[in-house]
């Protein structure tokens, strides 16, 4: 893939072509600029579907739809989302149903809204309580071995993992 | 005279035009019901297909994680173009998440019908009124989402145009089924979410 906007955007590319090679054809996502070109290239891609939520939890509910047909999905989402996913996590936790999910952090490192402090703050503990394990990546040669890892865990181990991509890794957002 | 659940106006809800008996109409509606894969909401809508089907390899209920069952549709749908999906859900549980019909009507997959059996009420938790016995209309937010196939079936006279409907394969439909707020059968379905998983996936794409 070239990469015509330096090293900031190629770690998205390779993480774009990672996800299909593990299979992964739906693509679900509330529109975020952590996440833009992951959303391009599914809009982009003729093997993929590209699903535009209204809420996140709608997400988690069609990547259990995809498991009961076959498919792999995943679910890319700011941090704030994660908090309209919990109830529909016990979809998740008691079908054991595989979940993939890239959150794009907010709320930590660096952050100048104070809005996003509380639901960024309280990611981890409540996606563990819902049994989901948080792997967290702060530094751009982390990206594809740790979604490489959490692609294993989801679809061989049978796993609900998120990928937190910190703003360590993203840059704060400028206000 | 017959009994109703306690609670239920049931003069009322019928002057509303909630007349139908789910137990009849729901079975008409669907016909053959082998041409499906379903996905259900929680209570009543669980219990409809699950009567139907014998509790079924291909249906997959819901007893939880309420608002969930329509996009679940969508994800199976979108995976199975090969077969028609049927998400067969009730007013309250398609409320609790009714942005899921913008995202569906964006995508608009042909194989995919969404029944909404309507009995204007929360039944499992005692009747109370639901938003569509207090003017809310489903198949006009459904319309005004986008998609283009929707009915409200009222009368038993609808209930042939609405199971056409739902065997159409030119985009996604949703047909609202108004019922009377009464008990859905008594049926007994397999409770575990886990269990049903892969019965389902077993039944559909063989062992894994």
């Amino acid at each position: 893939m070239a990469d015509s906007t330096g090293g900031a955007t190629l770690w998205q590319d390779q993480l774009y072509d990672l996800l299909r090679r593990n299979k992964i054809t739906q693509f679900a996502y509330v529109p975020d600029a952590g996440h833009r070109i992951l959303i391009d290239r599914s809009l982009a891609d003729p093997g993929a579907q590209s699903v535009a939520l209204t809420t996140e939890e709608e997400g988690v509910a069609l990547l259990a739809g995809a498991d009961l047909g076959g498919a792999r999905g995943v679910l890319l989402m700011q941090s704030s989302g994660t908090g309209n996913c919990i109830n529909m996590l016990s979809l998740i936790k008691g079908g054991r149903f595989p979940l993939l999910t890239l959150v794009s952090m907010r709320g930590d490192f660096g952050e100048g809204n104070p809005w996003q402090y509380p639901m960024g703050q309280a990611v981890e503990p409540v996606l563990r309580a819902m049994g989901v394990i948080c792997l967290r990546i702060e530094a751009p040669e982390e990206v594809v071995p740790t979604v490489e890892a959490a692609c294993t865990m989801v679809f061989q181990g049978g796993n609900a993992v998120a990928v937190l991509l910190t703003q360590k890794l993203l840059g704060a957002k400028a206000f | 005279m017959a009994s109703y659940p306690q609670g239920v106006d049931m003069a009322a809800a019928i002057a509303a035009g909630f007349i139908l008996d789910r137990r009849d109409a729901v079975p008409v509606l669907i016909g053959r019901h082998e041409d499906f894969l379903f996905v259900t909401g929680l209570a009543g809508t669980a219990r409809d297909i699950a009567a139907l089907t014998r509790d079924g390899a291909h249906i997959y209920t819901m007893a939880g994680a309420m608002g969930g069952a329509a996009m679940i549709g969508l994800g199976l749908a979108l995976a199975r173009p090969d077969k028609r999906v049927l998400v067969a859900t009730g007013d309250g549980e398609l409320l609790m998440n009714v942005g899921a019909l913008a995202t569906i009507a964006v995508l608009n997959p042909p194989n995919l019908a969404i029944v909404c059996v309507d009995n204007g009420h929360y039944g499992e938790t005692g009747y109370q009124k639901s938003h569509t016995s207090l003017g809310v209309d489903l198949e006009k937010i459904a319309s005004g989402c986008g998609i283009k196939r929707t009915r409200t079936v009222a009368h038993e006279a609808d209930l042939a145009g609405g199971a056409r409907l739902l065997r159409e394969g030119n985009g996604t439909a949703f047909v609202v089924l108004r019922v009377k707020p009464d008990d859905p059968p008594p049926y007994k379905r397999n409770l575990d979410p886990a269990a049903c998983r892969i019965r389902f996936r077993s039944a559909l794409l063989g062992a894994q």
